[in-house]
């Protein structure tokens, strides 16, 4: 066996370990969906109408569900960054983790099947928001290529806020403490962005943090797709942030990871 | 144990003057250690003496400031992984995976080894039937008692079937049956020819399991031997005998011979190698006539240890 398909091994290993915690703790994955699922309500049946009504002229007098859906898909992958990090602290906390390190394994591999087990709970908490979204009237208006490539967004953005969740994780001292530190991941750059509202309706200063942000681009290239008009730069942008984070994200855990088992 | 019939052909651990410093607090300052192959070695301490440590450093976990290490003959700081894939490690702490079941916890081992399939499913079982967990191997870990969770946490080490297992104080927290389940169990290891090198902070434990100890004090060996060499270094057990009077102490002292009297205390110490006969025998011999105050039976334990070996108590030392 060569060292990479060790590697590759370990890593579906410790997936597998963390499909497994899912399945045995289901909490991880429910409280993850709630959120997002408590904001998609309260967004369409409470406050929906008057925001609706207020950006007839943005979203050409379609229903505020459809503008709204793709930027709660955008808040689900963000809520799922609680539970890596929670998942990822409970590790180092515990002495499991120095069971890993005495072991013949790839170094890696415990935080590549937290990356992958965040990654595949997104997957299923999208699906069951979108099935939700369906429910209470979004009607998408996508292609099948559309629908690919919005997948493929989502996945992206996951991979990326999972590496950053991993980071917090390795960096926070209680299981508490991990949750919090990503609040701001789960809550504030979501609002900052284009989620509810569109960036050119906000006051000045945040205007233009919303426009520059890199949930922005995820929740309008994700909006553009579904709603079947055309994504433009969007798309790449979001890649690139994305790309961008998952590489800071994964040399931060990196580092975070060396440093905390010393 | 059976030394004698047991070969040392080979060293398992040979480690020269490590080092290492907490901030200001070294915590270890030059621990030389030779552990022969299919030797039960047993590092004696306190709290805070070092011993974790030096478990920590040998496993490849934290490394040392200076010094040198080889492992069955891998260099410890160049050919970690190749130390990695021999050795087997049960930590002070539980490191036991809590989501999962007893079962899943040693196949996850397994397939982290790289054990074949059908051999994993084979070795699972009989470790759990072994560790007589076999009822609880569908049960996740936060529903065992610690003395579960501990036999669970030495099953999990020996899925890779190391050659060396560090065993860090391997019954510290257990009541005196797990206790002993633990010692049977750690016998049946050596039985099989591994070597173990365990931490314990109890004399009576290194007695039993070890044919070789060393004491460790604020970071350094000050005594290292078999069992018996470094008993006969301490005082041994005893009787200690408190008279009423001057006269009392007298009369025993003549039927009791053997004994060291102190005629301040009014105390009579009596040589005693345990055990009921011996007491029985003392208290004949001493008869009806003389009569006693007190009586207490004195076994040697760590603080004597350590009194005799470095002229101070075994207090816990603080970092």
């Amino acid at each position: 066996m060569t060292t990479l398909t060790v590697a590759a091994q370990d890593a579906s290993t410790m997936v597998g370990r963390e499909l497994k915690h899912t399945v045995r703790f289901p909490l991880l994955l429910v409280g993850a969906i709630m959120a997002p699922v408590v904001f998609l309500l309260l967004f369409v049946y409470i406050f929906g109408g008057t925001i609706g009504g207020g950006l007839g002229a943005v979203t050409h007098s379609a229903p505020y569900v459809d503008f709204l859906v793709p930027g709660i898909l955008m808040m689900t992958v963000a809520a799922g960054s609680g539970t890596t990090a929670i998942t990822v602290c409970t590790d180092m906390t515990g002495g499991i983790i120095d069971r890993f390190r005495t072991m013949p394994i790839a170094r890696g591999a415990v935080l590549t099947g937290h990356v992958g087990g965040s990654v595949l709970r997104t997957l299923v908490a999208t699906t069951v928001l979108t099935g939700v979204a369906l429910a209470v009237g979004f009607r998408p208006r996508a292609s099948a290529a559309d629908w690919l490539a919005a997948v493929g967004i989502v996945l992206a953005f996951s991979f990326a806020l999972a590496w950053l969740s991993v980071a917090l994780g390795l960096g926070a001292k209680t299981v508490a403490g991990a949750n919090g530190s990503t609040l701001p991941v789960q809550f504030l750059l979501p609002f900052l962005s284009s989620t509810f509202v569109p960036a050119s309706s906000m006051p000045l200063g945040v205007r233009w943090f919303t426009a520059h942000q890199p949930f922005t681009p995820v929740t309008e290239s994700l909006r553009a797709l579904l709603t079947g008009t055309a994504a433009g730069d969007n798309a790449y942008l979001a890649l690139a942030w994305c790309a961008a984070m998952a590489l800071a994200g994964y040399l931060w855990a990196r580092a975070t990871f060396r440093r905390a088992v010393r | 144990m059976n030394r004698t019939t047991r070969q040392a052909t080979r060293t398992a651990v040979f480690a020269q003057s490590l080092q290492k410093t907490y901030g200001d607090t070294k915590v270890l300052d030059g621990v030389d250690l030779s552990i022969a192959e299919g030797e039960v070695f047993a590092l004696l301490g306190p709290n805070g003496a070092g011993k974790t440590t030096t478990v920590k450093i040998l496993s490849t976990l934290i490394p040392a400031d200076a010094g040198t290490v080889s492992v069955l003959g891998h260099d410890l700081r160049r050919e970690g992984d190749a130390v990695r894939a021999v050795i087997g490690v049960t930590g002070q702490f539980s490191a036991v995976d809590d989501w999962l079941t007893g079962e899943e916890n040693l196949l996850l081992m397994g397939r982290l080894l790289h054990v074949p399939r059908a051999e994993r499913r084979a070795r699972a079982a009989r470790l759990l039937e072994q560790f007589d967990l076999t009822e609880a191997a569908t049960r996740t870990p936060v529903t065992y008692s610690g003395g579960m969770k501990r036999r669970l946490d030495i099953a999990m080490t020996l899925m890779g079937r190391p050659r060396l297992i560090f065993l860090d104080e391997p019954t510290t927290g257990l009541d005196p049956r797990s206790r002993h389940t633990t010692w049977q169990l750690i016998r049946d290891l050596v039985a099989d020819g591994v070597t173990i090198l365990l931490t314990t902070q109890y004399l009576e434990e290194a007695d039993q399991l070890a044919d070789r100890i060393a004491v460790l004090d604020h970071g350094r060996i000050v005594a290292e031997g078999t069992p018996e060499e470094l008993k006969r270094r301490i005082p041994g057990a005893h009787i200690s005998l408190r008279f009423a009077d001057a006269e009392s102490l007298g009369q025993a002292a003549q039927a009791l011979p053997e004994s060291t009297r102190d005629d301040e205390e009014l105390v009579l110490r009596v040589p005693n190698e345990g055990g009921i006969a011996s007491l029985r025998d003392v208290l004949a011999r001493l008869g009806d006539g003389v009569a006693v105050e007190d009586l207490s039976i004195h076994t040697p334990d760590l603080d004597d240890v350590f009194f005799a070996l470095t002229g101070n108590p075994a207090k816990e030392q603080t970092r």
